[in-house]
């Protein structure tokens, strides 16, 4: 249990998934002049990363890792090279089957989430949460912690930063900076102070 | 002669898929601690943009538009295997080190955002060429980026000692800064001020204009 709390809190800050290793990026810049936008996404993100990296940590084991074929009759074969397609697809069909559900069961959230929920299967986070669990070789109950606390410290950091941006717009930024170059050192910025976590020991 | 040249240098510098398109950030950032490792992912998301873009060009006519983004996914999903499994087979340490960021090329969205604006309106040899075109924009902000950050953080260009630290009897200082994440984030971030100085069309429009002082007091 105790190390379940302590990956839980690392993936959150240690290892926020875009502070310290800049995954999902493209949409944390794009998608983060609003607080509200921002909070919206990252619910969704936090929903997709819970589902999706545990069901791809149960394909990774009982099909793609080597040997995991074994109750098929096949101890020999070792499919690990698909797994960059089987990701990819569990992903965009899991968004698929959230999107349907929402959409019947809980239209408010599904109303929220609007756009982003569609836009999240290209979200570098999501894939490369399922990366890394195959990476550090998660078992089932990690995965599970660890999808949800990667999907708590992006969505805290891209809270955070469309925070930050609300009140930048006002400030005078030298021309050649405006927008996407200030942001940029403003994130900079962000993950010095994460940095600050790095010596934490759980 | 001219569109060729335009499609292949003008997202070098004035339409950069990083600087002014924002996509493809991501690995931009992460890979770029030293000058090896980002040339080896340039060249991985070179190959792997144009090849895609000439493929789903090729069969732009037959894909239904419902199914398109399934089908771009797998193209680009397949093409990924095969750099990741060839860079395994022959360059193991530098595979080791770009980890994960190998495979996240497939939702790196230079890749797809290039297969869907440029490949499905365009003939195969211009989107072969518009890929290559696009690899060498992200290509030339990554090495700049790498260089810097390893000339400043460990005194080495490509492995090779430049400047002599001072661990080693010379005079340099390193800063250790430059190889972690955040000095990424400031030398990108420069990089794009550099740049828009330079092109000044780029540069983006306040939304929020601060007014003149009215009065000559509020200004002290």
């Amino acid at each position: 249990m105790e190390h379940l709390i302590s990956l839980f809190i690392k993936a959150v800050f240690v290892e926020n998934m875009a502070l310290a290793f800049f995954l999902g990026m493209c949409t944390f810049l794009a998608l983060s002049k609003k607080v509200e936008t921002a909070i919206g996404l990252g619910i969704a993100v936090v929903i997709v990363l819970a589902v999706t990296v545990p069901v791809n940590n149960l394909l990774y084991q009982n099909l793609l890792a080597e040997g995991a074929l074994d109750w098929a009759g096949l101890p020999n074969v070792d499919l690990s090279f698909l797994g960059l397609l089987s990701y990819i697809g569990v992903i965009a069909a899991i968004v698929q089957i959230l999107e349907m559900t929402l959409d019947k069961y809980m239209p408010a959230l599904y109303n929220a989430l609007g756009v982003f929920l569609p836009l999240i299967t290209v979200n570098c986070a999501i894939m490369g949460a399922s990366l890394f669990m195959v990476e550090r070789d998660y078992n089932f109950s990690e995965s599970l912690v660890y999808g949800v606390g990667a999907g708590i410290g992006w969505a805290l950091a891209i809270a955070a930063l469309a925070g930050i941006r609300e009140k930048l717009k006002y400030s005078d930024v030298p021309a050649g900076l405006r927008g996407l170059g200030i942001t940029f050192i403003t994130v900079g910025l962000m993950s010095l102070g994460f940095m600050s976590f790095s010596g934490v020991q759980l | 002669m001219s569109d060729v040249k335009k499609v292949l240098f003008g997202p070098i510098l004035s339409n950069n898929p990083i600087a002014l398109q924002i996509l493809g950030i991501c690995s931009a950032l992460a890979v770029t601690s030293s000058l090896s490792v980002s040339l080896v992912m340039s060249i991985a998301l070179t190959l792997v943009t144009a090849f895609s873009n000439l493929f789903i060009a090729v069969i732009r006519s037959h894909i239904p538009n419902s199914i398109r983004i399934i089908v771009q996914m797998i193209i680009i999903a397949s093409l990924v295997i095969v750099v990741d499994q060839v860079l395994k087979a022959f360059a193991f340490e530098i595979s080791k080190q770009l980890s994960v960021f190998v495979g996240l090329i497939i939702t790196n969205c230079i890749v797809m955002g290039r297969a869907e604006a440029y490949a499905m309106k365009n003939g195969p040899a211009m989107s072969f060429l518009d890929g290559i075109g696009n690899g060498l924009g992200y290509s030339a902000m990554l090495i700049i980026v790498g260089f810097f950050r390893e000339l400043l953080g460990a005194g080495k260009l490509f492995g090779v000692p430049v400047f002599e630290t001072v661990q080693n009897g010379g005079w340099y200082q390193p800063n250790g800064l430059m190889l972690l994440p955040p000095s990424a984030f400031f030398v990108i971030g420069l990089v794009i001020w550099a740049l828009r100085a330079y092109k000044k069309e780029q540069v983006e429009e306040p939304e929020f204009k601060i007014a003149k002082n009215s009065r000559s007091q509020e200004a002290l």
